[in-house]
């Protein structure tokens, strides 16, 4: 389909902002870095709209185009076909480094990615203010309409100047916040505002979590002899552009790895003395929105668990196997001198884990901070001992790190295209069978950590075919037979075509969107088990009409079930989980504290339709000349009329109208 | 940005009319109730007519491109003999009204005469007439585009205005001739001014050949404008003493008794 359109961000400065009517420029197809000067200085018709193959959608031609504003309408970006080689990220050469651990306070010398440049392939174009906006078109006929409609009326042949009519383009994605968010949540306010619904929401969604043992979920605070090892990662990403933002590498091969790695533990819990927590954090990208949240809640004993709960972290990041088949594992080195800081047994049983497998595991051999993760979160509360699976061992391996190209495509998901979407659900792809021993290798070593016992620990295996039809789900195709089988009754008919990755805002409190909602269904499904009442007592959270106390440790989970055979009708069922949903607001919005630098201040404006259209524009010439005739017609007309008025009765007289007429 | 076309095709779409307007008939509260309801009138007929339009398109093969050009013919003819028609039903209501008029009112002289009445309904006819022709358009000029990404001639909204304007002033030399032939019993003016609408609204199937309509329209407004500036009591030698300005001492020194 046609337009896909940035959407306006505020931490502090990086937004994009249209007119209220759309901009209307004439099109202009950037040729070379060169032909910019066309656009920016000698062009005779500006504001041109440009339109950018995806070779050119580079940071420098940015750059110029965003000086250049006053000139420059509007920019249409080409999708390529496919990832391009070299690799693009739009996002920060180092994430999120104001809001992790390491500080002048704690670490000065890992802090700003002074060791190791995390994202070195990082532009932050997706951080820049433009003052236009910028859309983005699949290669499409519709693209080719377009470009058809430039070389026709546009061109510029041997240097002479195109004649009107022109082809133009109108773009409108008009963002109603404006300046940052402190500015934009007090103009929220209802006294204030003339838009009545508000200008900005705060981004907020829902954290996922699940415990292996029951916890009762009513008391929060610390709960004595509760010893939590907390699984931790991320399930949302973004791109430069809105709505398609796959998070293939950077947030699914985690979510998929741990999903896995729950399923397998599913039944072996019982007997371990540590609770395990399994927590997917949303809205990471942002400054740790979920996890700083968590963290606060913990801190404020709001929480069901506290910090002092907490043995050890084990954080699952980007996962991707890459040819060498190698997984590290990065530590925090500022606790580990810490003495109490037990790192080493948490390594030494994931080497454990993984031994048999079809990888291996090692420790970065470079003293360096821990890359981005909620982890760093938890560390700026207490030292706790932790590790953060990488695949990774300095820089991101990851080309297209938070970008539109970090899709299924990237991680050789390659479906051959004359299957059924059934068929390719069935089908496990290589890729597939390496996430499955990552996430065996996650499970077993939880399983050592929470207390497990090694010889018993090969009974825990990840199962290929749920990774594979878990990753065809999040990457591919969100409609098929085994998600809907898990989904909630109530939830059908809101799954689109293709997943979003994208943390999303509240309207005005927070709610929980697709990502979040999908994961809660298939963790229910995979770590709950069926419970045989009926659907009114599912709904109402209770065993049978009669029990009340449970409502506070297990959640309930009304699943559509399979299709009957050779019928439409569904078998729905009731699973019983330990699966809980909690708010993934910054805290900064909770205290009102919208400059703070501690959390995440991130905020989205509101907005309107989003569309675009091509039309061909007349010379202004021409309007002037048709405004100047009608008004001359105007008043010929007027100073005519009076005139023959006036004197109508001498031209009018001689009548043949028998009496008494009146002029 | 094309807020200039809108205006610009506004004023000459309506200029003309909105001169009119002012100074003949907004001043009369009489002449601009029978306005209003000259205007309801072709309406009405408009209705009629693309109600029957509709209901043979609807049962029409709408792939066959011919048999909807067919149809579109046989639209417009049929407007055009209901405008008719309407015209001549609003002359008979208009002369029962003036009888019940007189009678009503006080006076000894008829407050409205039927000329006036020719000339005020003519107008109204046009108002609506053009109305409907020109106002889509109108809307779509003040967007920021203009006519002619699928190669069709951007000069369409000018002409449009100029045709609409052309339909109006027609409107109204028809009503002034139409009614001076009812009255006069003169049936084959009435032909004849029936025979030039429909050769006026068939010119527009020449469009897009903007010159071929617009040039026959406006050679057939002249003569139709000279044919009412006859009916209603003009001549050359009225013109002759308006343009020398002798009127005043022509009409005081050779004073005559109506």
């Amino acid at each position: 389909e046609i337009t896909d359109g940035e959407s306006g961000e505020y931490g502090d400065v990086f937004c994009i902002s249209a007119s209220l009517s759309g901009d209307v420029g004439v099109l202009h197809l950037l040729e070379s870095e060169e032909n910019l000067d066309w656009v920016l200085r000698t062009g005779p018709n500006p504001p041109y709209m440009v339109i950018l193959e995806s070779t050119l959608f580079t940071r420098p031609i940015l750059m110029k185009l965003k000086n250049g504003s006053s000139r420059v309408a509007g920019v249409l970006a080409v999708q390529p076909t496919s990832n391009p080689p070299e690799g693009f990220s739009p996002h920060t050469s180092c994430p999120n480094e104001n809001t992790g651990v390491y500080s002048e306070t704690y670490g000065p010398s890992y802090a700003h990615c002074n060791v190791t440049m995390w994202n070195p392939l990082g532009t932050g174009i997706s951080y820049e203010e433009f003052d236009f906006p910028i859309f983005s078109v699949k290669d499409d006929n519709d693209t080719e309409v377009i470009r058809r409609c430039y070389m026709e009326h546009n061109r510029a042949v041997n240097g002479s100047t195109p004649q009107y009519p022109l082809c133009a383009m109108q773009l409108m994605s008009h963002m109603a916040a404006v300046t940052d968010t402190a500015t934009c949540m007090r103009r929220n306010a209802p006294t204030f505002s003339l838009a009545p619904d508000g200008v900005c929401d705060p981004l907020g969604d829902a954290n996922i979590w699940a415990s292996t043992k029951p916890l009762n979920s009513s008391t929060k605070g610390h709960k004595d002899g509760v010893s939590v090892v907390i699984a931790a990662t991320k399930l949302d990403s973004r791109s430069f552009f809105f709505d398609v933002a796959p998070g293939a590498d950077s947030a699914a091969t985690g979510l998929v790895a741990l999903l896995a790695a729950a399923s397998a533990l599913h039944n072996a819990t019982a007997e371990l003395n540590r609770t395990i927590l399994y927590t997917f954090f949303n809205g990471e990208t942002f400054d740790y929105i979920g996890s700083s949240r968590m963290v606060y809640d913990m801190a404020k004993n709001d929480f069901t668990v506290d910090l002092d709960n907490i043995h050890s972290i084990l954080e699952v990041g980007q996962v991707a196997l890459g040819p060498d088949s190698r997984l590290w594992l990065h530590s925090d080195p500022v606790s580990k001198r810490n003495s109490s800081v037990n790192v080493e047994t948490l390594v030494s049983n994931l080497q454990a884990a993984a031994a048999g497998l079809n990888l291996s595991l090692g420790e970065p051999n470079v003293t360096q901070p821990l890359p981005p993760s909620s982890f760093q979160r938890f560390l700026l509360e207490r030292p706790i001992p932790g590790v953060v699976i990488e695949n990774h061992q300095t820089s991101f391996t990851n080309k297209y790190y938070q970008s539109m190209f970090d899709n299924a495509e990237y991680l050789k998901l390659n479906y051959p295209p004359n299957l059924t979407p059934e068929e390719q659900l069935e089908l496990v792809t290589d890729s597939a069978k390496a996430l499955t021993e990552v996430a065996t290798t996650v499970a077993r070593g939880l399983y050592l950590q929470a207390g497990g016992e090694l010889a018993q620990m090969s009974r825990i295996q990840a199962d290929s075919e749920l990774v594979s039809k878990m990753l065809y789900t999040f990457l591919v195709r969100v409609n098929n037979s085994w998600f809907d089988q898990l989904v909630k009754s109530d939830w059908t008919g809101v799954l689109s075509e293709l997943m979003l990755y994208e943390i999303n805002t509240s309207e005005r409190k927070v709610k929980t969107t697709e990502p979040a909602l999908m994961v809660q269904c298939i963790l229910a499904n995979l770590t709950g088990s069926i419970a045989n009442i009926t659907e009114g007592n599912c709904q109402d959270k209770k065993m049978d009409k009669d029990e009340n106390m449970n409502k506070d440790i297990y959640s309930y989970l009304w699943v559509q079930g399979p299709v009957r055979p050779n019928s439409t009708e569904r078998d729905s069922f009731c699973v019983r989980s330990l699966v809980r949903q909690s708010k993934a607001l910054s805290p900064a919005f909770e205290l009102s504290e919208y400059t703070s630098k501690n959390y995440s201040t991130w905020a989205e404006s509101r907005w309107s339709a989003i569309k675009g259209r091509i039309f061909l524009v007349a010379s202004h010439d021409l309007e002037m000349l048709t405004l100047g005739v009608g008004v001359g017609v105007l008043l010929m007309s007027l100073l005519l009329t009076y005139i023959v008025s006036s004197k109508a009765d001498i031209l009018f007289s001689s009548g043949r109208e028998p009496t008494n007429a009146t002029y | 940005m094309t807020a200039a076309v809108f205006f610009g095709c506004t004023f000459i779409a309506f200029g003309p009319a909105i001169a009119l307007f002012l100074f003949t008939i907004a001043r009369e509260p009489l002449r601009v109730i029978f306005l209003i309801a000259g205007a309801f009138f072709w309406l009405v007929s408009l209705l009629l007519s693309s109600l029957v339009w509709f209901i043979s398109v609807q049962i029409s093969n709408k792939e066959s491109a011919a048999q909807q050009k067919g149809l579109l013919i046989f639209g417009v003819v049929l407007s055009v003999l209901l405008q008719e028609t309407f015209r001549f039903g609003y002359y008979k209501l208009l002369k029962k009204a003036n009888e019940g008029l007189l009678t009503l009112s006080q006076e000894e002289t008829m407050p409205i005469s039927i000329r006036q009445l020719a000339y005020v309904s003519g107008l109204g006819f046009g108002f609506m007439s053009g109305a409907f022709s020109v106002v889509n358009i109108l809307a779509d000029s003040a967007g920021p585009g203009t006519v002619g990404i699928h190669g069709d001639s951007q000069h369409y909204f000018l002409s449009s205005a100029f045709m609409t304007m052309a339909i109006i002033l027609l409107h109204m030399f028809w009503g002034v001739v139409f009614f001076d032939a009812c009255e006069k019993r003169c049936w084959w003016a009435v032909g004849l001014v029936v025979v030039i609408h429909l050769v006026v609204s068939c010119l527009t199937f020449q469009n897009p050949d903007y010159t071929a309509t617009l040039v026959p329209a406006y050679v057939i407004l002249f003569g139709m404008g000279v044919w009412a500036f006859y009916t209603a009591g003009g001549s050359l030698r009225n013109i002759k003493l308006c343009l020398t300005c002798k009127d005043k001492d022509f009409l005081l020194s050779n004073h005559r008794p109506r």
